[in-house]
């Protein structure tokens, strides 16, 4: 009795790991093609959009560049080290710190170029409501940052 | 059921969710090969190397699919992380979005497959806003802007995360995921 007991547990392990084996391919498979349109759309977004002219955009006080480097870094894709690159750049531009927080902090928390797959994994209106909150949020945090650097007087 | 029309509808409806994206992208590729042939080929390279970067992610990710698949049952993601799993849950969210590596997006089926189980949406948004604190990158962040501008702006970013996640929440109220809508067959 013991040994059927042993034998049924045996085939209902081995019965969930190929139903878990078919649910995770069929869940990879429904994932792959955002996947894969995110990851060639990045590489479209470096081609044509020539972010070294960004400094261009800036320049029209504080709330507008912070607004503008929120936006830059919404609509930008690629590894968070660029942003840092392209924010050590624009500082020695004489673009405020307020713009390049801005666009720092928005690079990583919004995505643009990976919207249709959000929308895709989590319903439209999750995909707008947290990332018009977190564009939000770039422009409170890039505030919030340099007040309090020059509030303790560091940095 | 099995094979009516209506049910048909619905999975060619789902099937075409799953490949817009890819399609408008394929769309996009096609007008720049007509505008700028040399420019486009060099996109298609970079999506490639990013591609071939990205596979061990990739493999990682489908190995915790499939482990969670196996493993976490719904009761247990509605007690670790639904509506009723409290600070513990956000923390879980907060250190989770920290650790996870590789681009978002790859990340979107399990958090989905989470979802489903019953994580509540805003530790959704929690994780996706802390992945934005990038624990490898942090030496070159101080090396751009400074030490209290890096641990500065990390405290705030790791503070809005709450916010974020519980703000999206209450504004998203009870909206299906496309896989809540079409099923996951």
């Amino acid at each position: 009795m013991i040994f059927n007991m042993k034998q049924q547990t045996k085939k209902s392990d081995k019965n969930s790991v190929s139903i878990s084996a078919k649910k995770t391919g069929k869940m990879f498979a429904r994932t792959l093609p955002n996947i894969l349109a995110v990851v060639f759309l990045s590489g479209l977004f470096i081609e044509f959009v020539p972010i070294e002219h960004l400094s261009d955009f800036f320049g029209g006080g504080l709330l507008a560049d912070g607004l503008i480097g929120a936006t830059i870094g919404s609509v930008s894709t690629g590894n968070p080290l660029i942003s840092y690159a392209l924010g050590g750049e624009l500082l020695d531009h004489g673009m405020s710190l307020v713009a390049v927080t801005a666009l720092i902090v928005s690079w990583v928390t919004v995505g643009f170029i990976q919207f249709p797959a959000e929308i895709q994994a989590f319903g439209p209106r999750f995909a707008i409501i947290r990332n018009c909150l977190s564009f939000l949020f770039a422009l409170v945090i890039a505030f919030l940052t340099i007040i309090t650097i020059q509030f303790m007087g560091i940095g | 059921m099995e094979n009516s029309p209506e049910k048909k509808k619905i999975k060619e409806e789902s099937l075409l969710s799953i490949f817009l994206f890819l399609l408008t992208v394929t769309a996009l590729y096609e007008v720049a090969f007509l505008l700028a042939p040399e420019k486009a080929l060099a996109a298609l390279g970079f999506g490639w190397k990013m591609l071939t970067r990205l596979f061990p992610v990739l493999l990682l990710v489908f190995l915790m699919m499939f482990l969670s698949n196996l493993f976490i049952k719904p009761r247990w993601v509605q007690n670790q992380l639904g509506r009723d799993s409290g600070f513990k849950g956000v923390l879980m969210a907060m250190v989770g979005g920290i650790l996870s590596m590789g681009p978002v997006y790859v990340w979107y089926g399990i958090l989905s497959n989470f979802r489903n189980k019953g994580m509540r949406p805003a530790l959704i948004a929690v994780f996706l806003y802390t992945r934005s604190i990038k624990l490898p990158l942090l030496p070159l962040m101080v090396f751009y802007f400074g030490m209290p501008y890096t641990v500065l702006l990390s405290f705030y970013m790791l503070l809005f995360s709450l916010p974020n996640g519980l703000l999206t929440e209450q504004l998203t109220g009870n909206q299906k995921t496309m896989e809540e809508k079409y099923g996951s067959g």
